[in-house]
């Protein structure tokens, strides 16, 4: 082999062609995206406050124009971080689908493995579901969004009109379960990925993995919910 | 009791094969499931068709050689054991069995349930080992090892490559096998100097073979005879990410 | 035919050291010219490969299982053997040579020994640096145990699994040799016959197992660690595939077999449940360190053992060997279980098993420290009998498990056949006539690591070797040879399996040749095999061809050479005069049941040579020696 030093991209390279690589670049985005989604819910949860409008100042204050560029900076990076996830995701899929070109005429699996063995089904409905989330709520395509002014969306009106409509409830209470299985694998997957595993401490990673893909599921699901049930109102 | 098997039968490489229905209408319950097999071959040698190819020959859970699914399970129902080891008593009189070989792109089927595992060979070859010649070893007192390094390093250095976790993985990984022996040895002492170099060529080695890479799903803990831990696949995972991130080559 | 054994003479100490200085040196510039072939990857084997390639040899190395890891070595549960008297408990490497030689009941060499106590240490040291997991103590020294019964801790062990662990330690080894390019591996080749040429082995032919193709392999030396013969009883704990072709063929081409009777049969064996029975499970020997032996003191006693009395039972190895007890050497252990079972007082359906009892062992330590010591073995036992030994006591039985025999080697380990080694259990060099525990892992490593490649370096760098060509008669010779016995086999066309000849030959054997012989017993087998032989030839029935993966077909070349070599068992045992070992002639006992050795007639090794089919093979005598160990009556009283 060549002894010559190699470049900085060279290593990134050479890094990522390695499965292990393309699971490490998996694991941060999903740090990432995992990060987003625990604050969306903080944000979400807002709409629970005594103080109706706390949830619409808290748009506000992220719509401000002179947080545009913050705003834009943030969107890029998740969608950066969203883009990796699916790439890497689908290049080991199709690595992994080609390790047995013969299938097994039967073949039974241990149940435990639900949620790892559906994360490539799971993660483009949940994929799915968030251009259909940002086109009803960011971009106004699927219903019309009420506004209190410029840059100031009433968030709270938008969701509530939002998830009467039985249909949207339903879409987003499933996208909501499949989550909460994506996390409950991609949690603790995240940290076998970088190599964060102890006998003594794995157990402690999966009810980790297991209460926050709960906490973050019911917590969400809890909005439409509620709206259906008439516990929120305008 | 009576079982109906259906036997993957496949003459060699090249040819195709097909699952094949059989009866064995006279099992003991005591027999292993290879003793089983032994008497379903000599009813079909009486017949004059050739018997069914399998592997084994230890017959007691150690050598590795054995090992195909039976109802798409590596190595058959009963936990950490191999299916030499596997008892005609864990299955019900009249039960249907299905009998396949370890299917990965690096695994070719040789005959019948025989499959050819030399990749695992080749992983090892690229580098699971310490570089130690005969005759250059110090004391073995010289080299102190705490117990639980050592007794963790045995549970991993347990394995035996019979190839399990590889037929039993969606993705044909071979990760529990790699990271048996990347654990094994970068548990001990004298494992240390080699180990930044013997991640990364092991891993190279598997992507060659075609093996698939690790999802973190668990099957294979599940087969495993051996009952190796995924806990050797995130020190896999640690190692190699810290020696890339050190800048160590392979070469 | 003159054996010269090249023992050296002089301080026993220092023989070995003396012997190397004397040994010609390869220049290591040429070291690269040199192939040597080596057949079998086990302990003996997989380390003499990857250390002649450390050394700078061109290995071409064989197998007959898909991987050298697989190799038989890997079952050893007990240990390893080594005088480093780490436990301050009186251990040396003339204690553990003079146990050894004792054990052996007198029947090996004492040089050989000494050299084989004497390297034990710089195993353990090898084993250490290739990572082998030993056991440690919370120190992180290396802890020891005591095993089969020795007096000092000298065991090293991994676990159950020290066989394995060291078997990949060696294997390792020679995969990283592989990578080197200095090994060339061949797995799922079967060696099928030696190929000699003006009187040297030069090579071997191979068939194969997966294409069927037959090809000869040329090199300078030839090295057999192919395991022992234990198979040839059908029924033993050796591996399946375990086989005698290798070393029988050899010795068809001209090496000496020596000492075949000397067969050892393991105490503590899962009894035979069914005549389904493919192979015998070994619980170690470990367990008779708590497990007390008994049977009914009333002959077919059927009574639940929970429901005998304690005045019932008859603890026979207690009664009869106070001060050693259940821990008497493996040959006492096994005869006694057979003497108990053929005066009708046998356990389980079959009367052939008696009971290893844990009941007050668990009582006086506990079940936690019992499943602690031999949880693993007894989960073993509990999945292949369905029954709990927590609660009813293990049925044992003796299986054949070693054999002490096998091809004649000189002290360089070379066979009558110049350039032809025969290391590990192949040779029949260090345990005489009967093996200690934990020391067979000890002599395959012995002459693979540290041996073989010091001796080896002798022959090559004092011969000459012409190249020789694929055409050349004797290659050429060999090869039909292997194509004639392959095309009988499938031609034969006849109605019985190989198996079913296989247990006919085993049940014949283990009867009339196992745990203990008569004159007369031998002589009625030894009228009966050459029929059976006949049979087989004729009536074997191997289907497919000999051009694809043929299960069969390799079963039945092995089993062939087994109803040859069991004859010259028989001969051997028929021939020895006297009890000793693993071999017990009933007409040979003291008043008191015990093997009774014949010191001044049959103090020698037998060395049998190979004088073509059907004609009776000829009986060369090695003398034995004892200047340091004087042989005197095995006592465990």
């Amino acid at each position: 082999m060549s002894s010559a030093v190699a470049s900085p991209l060279d290593k990134a390279v050479g890094f990522y062609q390695a499965p292990i690589g393309k699971k490490a670049v998996m694991a941060v985005t999903g740090v990432i995206l995992f990060g987003y989604v625990v604050a969306h819910l903080l944000g979400n949860l807002q709409i629970y406050s005594a103080d109706r409008q706390q949830i619409n100042q808290y748009a506000a204050f992220l719509h401000d124009p002179s947080h545009a560029g913050f705003l834009w900076g943030a969107r890029t990076f998740l969608l950066a971080a969203v883009l990796l996830h699916m790439v890497a995701a689908t290049q080991l899929w199709i690595q992994n689908r080609s390790a047995r070109p013969v299938r097994y005429v039967k073949k039974d699996d241990v149940p435990t493995a639900y949620a790892a063995r559906t994360m490539i089904w799971s993660g483009p409905i949940i994929a799915a579901f968030v251009v259909f989330h940002v086109l009803h709520l960011t971009a106004g395509t699927v219903l019309p969004l009420q506004e209190l002014g410029p840059n100031r969306p009433d968030v709270r009106a938008n969701v509530i009109a939002g998830f009467q409509h039985p249909a949207v409830a339903g879409f987003y209470v499933l996208a909501m379960l499949l989550l909460c299985l994506h996390l409950y694998h991609g949690v603790w997957s995240m940290f076998q990925s970088v190599g964060v595993s102890h006998p003594r401490y794995t157990i402690w990673l999966k009810r980790f993995a297991a209460l926050s893909a709960l906490l973050i599921a019911l917590g969400n699901i809890s909005i439409p919910v509620a709206v259906l049930a008439g516990l929120l109102t305008n | 009791m009576r079982l109906i098997l259906h036997i993957w039968r496949q003459r060699n490489a090249a040819e195709t094969g097909r699952m094949v229905r059989y009866e064995a209408p006279d099992v003991n319950p005591d027999m292993s499931f290879l003793e089983m097999l032994d008497v379903l071959n000599e009813g079909l040698i009486a017949k004059g068709e050739d018997p069914v190819a399998f592997d084994h020959d230890c017959r007691e859970g150690i050598c590795g050689m054995c090992g195909f699914m039976i109802n798409g399970v590596a190595h058959g129902p009963l936990r950490g054991a191999t299916i030499c080891q596997l008892h005609m008593r864990h299955f019900r009189d009249g039960q249907e069995l299905y009998l396949e070989p370890w299917r990965a792109r690096a695994f070719p089927v040789i005959r019948d349930l025989v499959v050819n595992r030399s990749a695992f060979d080749r992983l090892i070859a690229a580098g699971g080992f310490i570089s130690v010649s005969t005759g250059s070893a110090p004391d073995g007192n010289a080299i102190l090892v705490p117990k639980e390094s050592a007794d963790r390093a045995m549970d991993a250095a347990a394995c035996i490559g019979c190839g399990a976790c590889v037929a039993m993985c969606p993705n044909a990984s071979a990760s529990l096998f790699l990271g048996a022996k990347i654990a094994h040895l970068g548990l001990l002492p004298q494992g240390q100097p080699e180990r930044a170099g013997r991640v990364q060529k092991m891993v190279r080695q598997s992507l060659q073979e075609r093996f698939g890479s690790c999802t973190n799903i668990g099957e294979c803990e599940a087969v495993c005879p051996k009952e190796i831990k995924l806990e050797v696949i995130a020190r896999m995972h640690r190692d190699f990410l810290k020696a890339a991130w050190s800048g160590h080559s392979a070469d | 035919m003159e054996l010269n054994s090249k023992t050296p003479t002089g301080p026993i100490e220092t023989r070995w050291d003396r012997h190397r200085f004397s040994l010609k040196l390869v220049n290591p510039a040429n070291k690269r010219k040199h192939t040597v072939i080596v057949v079998g990857t086990g302990l003996a084997g997989g380390s003499a490969a990857a250390t002649l390639a450390e050394l700078g040899y061109n290995i071409k190395c064989f197998c007959f299982q898909d991987s050298p890891r697989r190799a038989h070595s890997i079952a050893a549960q007990g240990g390893i053997n080594a005088a480093k008297n780490y436990h301050n408990d009186g251990d040396s490497v003339y204690r553990l040579f003079y146990d050894t030689v004792k054990g052996g009941d007198f029947r090996s060499r004492e040089s050989n020994v000494y050299r084989l106590a004497q390297i034990s240490v710089n195993i353990i040291d090898q084993c250490v640096a290739q990572g082998v997991p030993f056991a440690r103590e919370y120190s992180g020294y290396l802890d020891n145990r005591s095993f089969g019964g020795a007096q000092v801790s000298r065991t090293f062990y991994a676990r159950g699994q020290t066989g394995q662990q060291l078997l990949l330690g060696a294997y390792q080894a020679l995969e990283r040799q592989t990578a080197a390019g200095r090994v060339q591996m061949f797995p799922r080749t079967e060696m099928l016959d030696l190929i000699v040429i003006d009187g040297q082995a030069r090579g071997i032919v191979t068939r194969n197992l997966v294409t069927g193709a037959v090809e000869s392999h040329i090199a300078d030396a030839v090295v057999l660690g192919t395991g022992g013969y234990g198979n040839v009883y059908y029924l033993s704990t050796n591996a399946k595939g375990s086989n005698a072709t290798a070393i029988w063929r050899a010795h068809k081409r001209g090496a000496l077999f020596a000492n075949p009777c000397y067969t050892q049969i393991h105490p503590t064996c899962i009894p035979v449940s069914g005549d389904y029975q493919s192979k015998l499970t070994l619980m170690s020997e470990s367990l008779r360190n708590d497990g007390r032996v008994w049977v009914p003191v009333k002959k077919g006693d059927h009574r639940a053992p929970s429901t005998i009395p304690e005045n019932e039972r008859d603890y026979y190895l207690e009664r009869r060997y106070p001060s050693f007890g259940n821990l008497v050497p493996r040959d006492v252990a096994s005869r006694n279980s057979k003497a108990v079972c053929d005066e009708g007082r046998g356990v389980g359906e079959t009367g052939l098993a008696v009971y290893l009892d844990f009941r007050d062992a668990i009582e006086r330590l506990g079940a936690h420290v019992i499943k602690e010591r031999y949880g693993n073995l007894f989960d073993m036992y509990e999945r292949i009998t369905g029954e709990n030994p927590y609660t009813v006591p293990m049925r044992i039985y003796p299986a054949i498990h070693y054999t002490m025999g096998g091809l004649w080697v000189d002290y360089n380990l070379m066979s009558t056949i110049p350039g032809l080694y025969v290391i590990g259990e192949g040779n029949f060099s260090d345990h005489g006539a009967n093996r200690l525990g934990a020391s067979a892992l000890m002599q395959g490593l012995a002459d693979g690591y540290f041996v073989l490649p010091n001796t080896i370096g002798d022959y090559l760098a004092s011969h000459r070797f012409d190249a020789v060509e694929a055409g050349h008669p004797a290659v050429r010779e060999a090869e039909s040879q292997v194509a004639r016995v392959t095309r009988r086999l499938l031609d034969a066309k006849g109605s019985r399996s190989v198996d079913s000849f296989h247990r006919e030959l085993g049940k014949l054997m283990w009867d009339y040749c196992g745990m203990s012989r008569t004159a007369g017993g031998l002589q009625e087998a030894l009228s009966k095999i050459p029929g059976l032989r006949d049979r087989f030839w004729s009536e074997v029935k191997v289907l497919g061809n000999g051009e694809e993966l043929n299960q069969s077909l390799e079963k039945a070349g092995r089993v062939a050479d087994f109803f040859e070599l069991a004859e010259l068992i028989c001969i051997d045992a028929l021939h020895r005069n006297e009890s000793c070992g693993g071999h017990f002639r009933e007409e040979y006992q003291t008043p008191d049941g015990e093997a009774a050795r014949e010191d001044n007639a049959c103090s020698y090794v037998a060395a049998w040579e190979y004088r073509g089919a059907g004609v009776a093979p000829e009986l060369h005598q090695e003398p034995l020696y004892f200047e340091y160990v004087h042989p005197s009556q095995r006592s465990y009283k």
